[in-house]
């Protein structure tokens, strides 16, 4: 996702719930004001519409449905009945996915995610600061270089990059992904933390400099807990991003015992050929992680989506 | 002197990110644009200049044509759906459906953006199997039987069945997007559209459209150059094939690069997909600022 956040800073940040509340002055949609009465073409508009937001959602559900259940099936109940449910719930399947690979391919997803969510909120939220709270040499200079980091991608770098790791030693280990995940998420995630900080009022460094505190002090006592709402989202941002990753995972580590869940399973795919419910039950525990995770940080997952792309 | 030493330590604060970029987000996109002009692969490292002749070699080449159309296909595919699509079923969203249930159905639709793509790949390339997948399962159930066919494995339809999976994983992205941006419109513009007696399509194009072109013009930039970066989808699905033909700009340098062992070559397609990203991007900016200014 590269996006750039320009807006303006007085519309600033999202507040908890602000969405849901601004709303509920106005009721759903009533028939039309004139004549009052529900007309035929009123109800048949609205049977379509329904119909579509159904019919989406079937649409998007059914496959992963389909994928959860089947894991529970064996061969045969797959290729002879595959609109039936489980004959029984084979959680030896997902037990056999679990011991297959996917333990190996999950805690090295696990490993790559933690250590890259916590280097890039700490280096992005530094920047951050640095950017919008102290007057720095050549502060506007950083801050283009930042912007252009967001116009860079990563599928145009694959050849110098797989050269440069050699060259230094990373390349096979969880540092080439941990490294790359970073040094390409920071510039987004600087913009997201920027856009927050840049709110918070000037007199809390003034007060607490007025104290004594060091610009240091300020930050890891002040700033930082104030932040903590898009420092969330952030975090939330970007798990789902080195979970998901799928081209430097690819090409940076061969070793199968350091691949990531999304290069692992490819690998067991063509090992299990013809194993479709355990290769099934292991799509869905590589799946599970990050849509709980979505699911439990909603809000904060889409206050980051939207202001980091932008208003 | 102490004052201006205070200033450059702040320095301090950003260096690590400066770093970063400098060494694994910028050093290589240049180093890119100079392993273009020799030939060169992993096993040799003497590499030998040649000028433009990568960017011949390309520009002679029916895969890379090939695989820019597709490139392009895709680009078109997605914006109907991406920018057209969801910003329907945001507006359906918005206009019928109560709280909690608009609540509930986003979160299902966003689901598919929050799983990997390989697991929406390999999902896919099951249902896409031509003995027992759903998708052919489903044809024979409603006597459309005569359409099946082995989706991934034919030249003319593998790259259009990556484009649909990739659909159905990004158009409840863009939807969540545009329901956000519905949701800043202020409540009055409606109120008067609803006094004024417009119905629910007269007001979808006089008010929703226009208060959310912003975020239109943005899913749109962001969907283009995420058409000419594809990778992942392809590679899970189809690694190009077969016989090239679902081949993108993406992949197709992977091969060159890693199978092919032609580094060089593989460097001058990477350069073509970047100036295209790249001009994309900028025009991003420049639209983006000029709202700005505009305000």
């Amino acid at each position: 996702m590269t996006a750039v956040k320009q807006g303006a800073p007085e519309e600033g940040a999202l507040k908890e719930g602000a969405l849901e509340k601004r709303r509920v002055a106005v009721p759903p949609a009533r028939p039309p004001a004139r004549g009052g009465a529900v007309t035929l073409r009123w109800v048949a508009a609205r049977v379509l519409g329904w119909s579509v937001l159904a019919g989406f959602a079937v649409a998007v559900l059914y496959p992963l449905l389909w994928m959860v259940l089947s894991g529970f099936k064996d061969n045969q109940e797959i290729f002879e009945q595959p609109w039936a449910l489980p004959g029984a719930l084979r959680w030896e399947n997902y037990a056999r996915a679990w011991e297959l690979g996917v333990v190996r391919y999950f805690t090295n997803s696990v490993i790559v995610t933690v250590a890259s969510i916590v280097a890039t909120t700490l280096i992005s939220a530094w920047a951050a600061y640095g950017l919008c709270r102290l007057r720095m040499p050549f502060g506007n200079a950083v801050a283009l270089l930042v912007l252009g980091g967001l116009l860079l991608s990563p599928t145009v770098a694959l050849i110098p990059l797989f050269r440069l790791l050699t060259s230094i030693g990373l390349f096979d280990t969880y540092w080439a992904l941990i490294v790359l995940y970073t040094a390409f998420r920071v510039p987004f995630t600087i913009f997201l933390i920027r856009a927050y900080m840049i709110e918070l009022p000037r007199e809390v460094d003034e007060a607490a400099t007025l104290d004594g505190a060091s610009t240091t002090q300020i930050f890891w006592r002040v700033i930082l807990p104030m932040c903590r709402p898009i420092l969330v989202s952030a975090a939330l941002l970007q798990a789902l991003f080195a979970w998901n990753e799928f081209a430097f995972a690819l090409v940076f580590v061969s070793d199968d015992s350091m691949k990531t869940l999304p290069v692992g399973l490819m690998a067991m795919q063509s090992r299990l050929l013809t194993d479709w419910p355990v290769v099934l039950a292991g799509l869905t525990i590589a799946a599970l992680p990050t849509i709980l995770l979505f699911m439990a940080g909603q809000r904060q997952f889409i206050r980051g989506l939207t202001e980091g792309v932008g208003k | 002197m102490g004052a201006l030493l205070t200033r450059w330590r702040t320095v301090v604060w950003v260096l690590p990110a400066v770093l970063l970029l400098v060494v694994f987000v910028y050093y290589p996109i240049a180093d890119n644009l100079r392993l273009s002009l020799f030939s060169w692969n992993a096993f040799s490292p003497e590499p030998r200049f040649v000028g433009l002749d990568n960017y011949a070699e390309a520009f002679g080449d029916p895969v890379f044509w090939r695989a820019l159309l597709n490139n392009v296909a895709y680009a078109v595919v997605s914006l109907v759906c991406q920018a057209g699509v969801s910003l329907v079923l945001a507006a359906l969203l918005e206009e019928l459906v109560g709280r909690r249930l608009r609540g509930l159905l986003r979160t299902l639709y966003f689901i598919p953006a929050a799983t990997s793509i390989t697991v929406a790949g390999v999902l896919f390339s099951f249902l896409y199997n031509p003995r027992y997948g759903l998708v052919n399962a489903a044809l024979h159930a409603v006597g459309l039987g005569h359409l099946a066919r082995a989706w991934l494995g034919e030249e003319g339809s593998a790259i259009w069945s990556v484009i649909a999976m990739s659909q159905w994983q990004g158009i409840g992205y863009t939807a969540v997007l545009f329901v956000v941006a519905i949701q800043r419109i202020p409540r009055e513009f409606f109120e008067a559209a609803r006094v004024d007696g417009a119905g629910p399509v007269r007001t979808f194009f006089s008010v929703t459209l226009p208060m959310v072109r912003e975020m239109t013009t943005l899913v749109v930039i962001l969907t283009i150059s995420g058409a000419f970066l594809v990778f992942n989808e392809v590679m899970v699905m189809t690694s190009g094939g077969p016989d090239n033909s679902s081949q993108v700009l993406g992949t197709w340098l992977y091969h060159q690069a890693f199978f092919e062992d032609d580094m060089g070559y593989a460097a001058a397609v990477a350069t073509v997909v970047f100036v295209v990203t790249f001009a994309i991007a900028a025009l991003q900016l420049a639209l983006s600022r000029r709202r700005r200014e505009d305000a």
